[in-house]
């Protein structure tokens, strides 16, 4: 065994453990939010070390180094997209009404909006005497 | 040796196949089938290793584009903008 063929595997090890950490969190948390947020890091991160840990694996076994680009640009594309998939997703399902875990405390988002609406409100009732002076004169 | 890290990666798909059966709502299955997709991804990857074929890397790209694009199309249709 050479060198690369060593270093690589010791990469698809590393990835293979956080795979199998982020379906053990997929079961174990209590929650939609807490499961994408356990799930889609630790699933980026071992993607990372597979793909990569290939790559390198290939340099020893095969013999050849084509396989260092291809494995790099999966790479790069599976960290740049996996975070925005987990980000629309988690929107979609806050704003379809899929509740928190009860042990959850503070809900900031849903805070500022009823804030929003209470200043929106207060707005339109500073406007409307105004708008009526006017309309005297 | 490249036997075990398949048979792990196919174990972790199918550990987060609980969740798409039994979760409680739509988006814990679709949670669940982005999960799945990124491992496949990873699996495809060590497949290309294991026949040699240099060209069974491709399918892989193609695949994540793919899953990407439909866990998308998902989020916009929950959120009500399709």
């Amino acid at each position: 065994m050479s060198v690369a063929s060593i270093i690589g595997q010791a990469l698809v090890l590393f990835g293979t453990f956080f795979y199998v950490l982020s379906s053990l969190g997929l079961i174990r948390m209590p929650d939609v939010y807490n499961r994408m947020q356990t799930a889609t890091k630790s699933a980026t991160l071992g993607s990372l070390g597979v793909i990569i840990g290939t790559g390198i694996w290939a340099i020893g076994e095969v013999g050849s180094y084509s396989w260092i680009p291809k494995t790099l640009i999966i790479a790069v594309f599976l960290l740049l997209t996996n975070p925005i998939a987990a980000h629309a997703l988690i929107r979609a399902a806050y704003k379809s009404g899929v509740p928190l875990w009860e042990g959850s405390i503070v809900d900031r988002y849903k805070e500022a909006e009823s804030s929003l609406e209470r200043v929106e409100e207060i707005k339109e009732k500073l406007e409307e005497p105004s708008q009526e002076v006017e309309t005297n004169e | 040796m490249i036997e075990v890290y398949l048979i792990l990666i196919a174990l972790a798909v199918v550990l987060s196949m609980y969740r798409f059966f039994r979760g409680p709502t739509t988006a814990d299955r679709i949670v669940a089938v982005d999960i799945m997709t990124t491992l496949t991804t990873g699996l495809m990857v060590l497949f290309a290793l294991y026949y040699r074929r240099a060209i069974f890397l491709d399918v892989a790209l193609v695949y994540a584009v793919l899953a990407f694009l439909g866990v998308i199309t998902f989020a916009r249709y929950m959120e009500g903008g399709l």
